[in-house]
């Protein structure tokens, strides 16, 4: 017994160090992300990081589902669009007089406010409605999709499918959220103040890093102990898992409904910062490319989805400022570069150049203890073990 | 009842195909039965009956006297039946000792899986299966470097983990080697003293290192049962199967 023991107790010591330097590691990245950042970018670029920043809040999302789970979604769009579109209206309620109605309603000859708007007068409701909306609508998804043990590539085609509808849906309905204009946040008043001007800006910049930290802290307490490796153990083999007296379904609904809430808080950020939601936002593409940014990152690695949104969205900001027309091509060259190349993204291709030189370097590596890297080594053991 | 599975006339037929025939299969508790056959004799679609994967079209299937029939596979497994796979099948992202936790796990609901650690005592039997299996020195790294049949034993492990009372084992020795073989008839026997198996094989070699009762399934019927020496000497399966495989 003694001899199973030590390395477990060693992997532990060891498991505990890791969080520590994780933690820390996560601090410096905000506090650079919140006082270093502001001093070296204009303005205007610190408003697109903050933009990126929200939409890594999204890939996390992704990476949830897809990365650890296995379900590629295809239809984040929606709760994206959903949280994005619970705050707008907010804004849009808040920042006029009482008693009128916002302005576009007019063009269309509403003149009351649609019932589903009314809740929206409450702050404290929108804010929960940016994430309960989008993590029931994902639920009710999830269970009616999973329930009949639809996967893989049918999941896939469903969850876009039911893209198109909301698009459409959202597109069609001028009298209700002034379809395909969407809503505008930049002239809105937040907190007795202009949500387009630099002061408040730079206040969402910081609510976006805090965000960010929350949810990224979130989404490792999920992956990490019995819960994240059940996921694993479902995007491994789900019929092991039911074999073993599990019924998956209840997780995918679950993991499914958080990553829809999660997707929602990105959607609402990303909207207040870029002035507008409008159901371009559930655009087919824009949803794929949300899978693209995770997979350049790395799959089932949460900072990998941070680094591939960021990353892919800031060369896309410059080439398409340079070079207007190049932009799709790059975009494609990076997905199959991505598939070929690094399938498991930059992380994991970092992992695999210098992980052990810098765990090393911090005194992470178990040293002589870790198997798996030598074939040979192991046959030796197991050798010895039987002899 | 002290029959822990009684499979009473059941009939799969696949769109007019009848994997299964009127078959009829009874056991107690604690035998080891080995289960043999030629392929197609409907072998797999029997543990996939016992196992929900499958529904009767006809007939019943009962363990510990509690109908096997609409319950669901996940319901079923709680219920103390484990199946081992075919082919190998345990997550291959995982490490052994987790891998045996998750099938360990007493408490398999969503919110408890979420909320609870893996409490102690089911740590030490996750330590005590590890040894068992021969795996205590692996235990930590990814199962996807496991070998073949060190990917079979943590199957078998697995089993164990959930402490069914019945342990259905689906050709555990195919593509082993002769030692592993072995290894793995003496796992089974010594599982036999606490469990009751269903093993279902090919391998001629094996079945006799641990076979008490032998069934030989036919075209998704019984053909006959009984011990191996009167098995080999039955004209109808030499027939059909041993015959096959001599000549």
């Amino acid at each position: 017994m003694d001899v199973t023991v030590k390395p477990r107790r060693l992997a532990q010591a060891l498991g505990r160090k890791k969080i520590v330097f994780e933690v820390i590691a996560v601090i410096a990245v905000a506090l650079f992300l919140l006082l270093g950042l502001p001093h070296l970018l204009t303005d205007f670029r610190l408003g697109l990081l903050g933009r990126f920043l929200s939409l890594g809040i999204v890939a996390l999302a992704i990476d949830l589902i897809w990365g650890f789970t296995g379900l590629l979604s295809l239809g984040h769009g929606i709760f994206f669009a959903l949280g994005g579109y619970a705050l707008a209206m907010y804004l849009s309620l808040v920042s006029i007089p009482s008693g009128q109605i916002p302005e576009f309603f007019s063009l269309y000859g509403v003149s009351s406010l649609p019932w589903f708007w009314q809740p929206f007068y409450s702050f404290p409701f929108t804010l929960a409605a940016i994430f309960i909306i989008p993590a029931l609508v994902a639920g009710l998804l999830g269970y009616l999709v999973f329930r009949n043990r639809i996967r893989g590539v049918y999941f896939s085609i469903l969850t876009q499918a039911a893209l198109v509808v909301f698009f459409n849906f959202f597109n069609g309905q001028q009298k209700l959220i002034n379809g395909t204009n969407g809503l505008k946040t930049n002239t809105s008043i937040l907190m007795g103040k202009q949500v387009g001007t630099p002061e408040t800006q730079f206040f969402l910049y910081v609510v976006t890093v805090a965000v960010l930290v929350i949810v990224y802290a979130l989404c490792r307490w999920l992956t990490s102990g019995r819960f994240g490796r059940m996921l694993v153990a479902i995007r491994d083999d789900e019929n092991r898992v039911r074999f073993s007296g599990y019924n998956p379904t209840g997780f995918k609904v679950l993991v499914f409904a958080i990553s829809g809430a999660i997707a929602g808080v990105s959607g609402a950020l990303y909207t207040i910062q870029s002035g507008i939601i409008s159901p371009q936002a559930m655009d087919i593409a824009f949803s794929i490319e949300m899978v693209i940014w995770v997979a350049v990152g790395g799959r089932a690695t949460l900072v990998g989805a941070i680094l591939g949104a960021v990353l892919v969205n800031m060369a896309r900001s410059l080439l398409s400022e340079r070079f207007p027309n190049i932009w799709l091509f790059f975009q494609g060259a990076l997905f199959l570069l991505v598939v070929t190349a690094l399938p498991d993204g930059l992380i994991g291709w970092g992992r695999r150049q210098f992980g052990p030189t810098v765990s090393q370097a911090l005194g992470l590596s178990a040293g002589p203890m870790a198997y798996g890297e030598n074939d040979e080594l192991r046959a030796d053991t197991l050798a010895e073990k039987e002899g | 009842m002290s029959k822990i599975l009684d499979i009473q006339d059941v009939t799969v037929s696949f769109d007019g195909f009848k994997a299964l025939n009127h078959l009829n299969f009874a056991m107690e508790e604690g035998e080891l039965r080995v289960i043999i056959g030629p392929n197609g004799a409907g072998k797999t679609t029997f543990l996939d009956v016992i196992t929900g994967k499958v529904e009767p079209t006809e007939g019943a299937a009962y363990f510990k006297g509690k109908d096997l029939r609409k319950r669901k596979e996940h319901e079923i497994a709680c219920l103390g039946i484990g199946r081992k796979f075919q082919t190998p099948r345990v997550y291959l992202n995982l490490s052994p000792r987790e891998n045996l936790e998750l099938s360990c796990n007493r408490q398999k609901n969503v919110l408890a899986t979420l909320f609870k650690q893996t409490p102690p005592a089911e740590k030490r039997t996750v330590a005590g299966l590890l040894e068992t299996i021969g795996l205590d020195y692996k235990a930590d790294i990814p199962a996807a470097l496991l070998s073949h049949g060190e990917k079979q034993w943590l199957e078998i492990g697995m089993l164990v983990a959930q402490s069914p009372d019945l342990l259905l084992v689906d050709e555990p020795v195919a593509g082993l080697t002769d030692e592993e073989t072995a290894k793995t008839g003496q796992l089974l026997l010594s599982l036999a003293a606490s469990h009751s198996i269903v093993v279902i094989e090919h391998d001629m070699e094996f079945v006799r290192q641990i076979a008490r009762q032998v069934t030989v399934l036919h075209e998704g019927t019984v053909l006959c049962e009984g011990t191996m020496d009167q098995i080999q000497n039955d004209a109808r399966v030499i027939e059909v199967y041993l015959g096959e495989e001599a000549s």
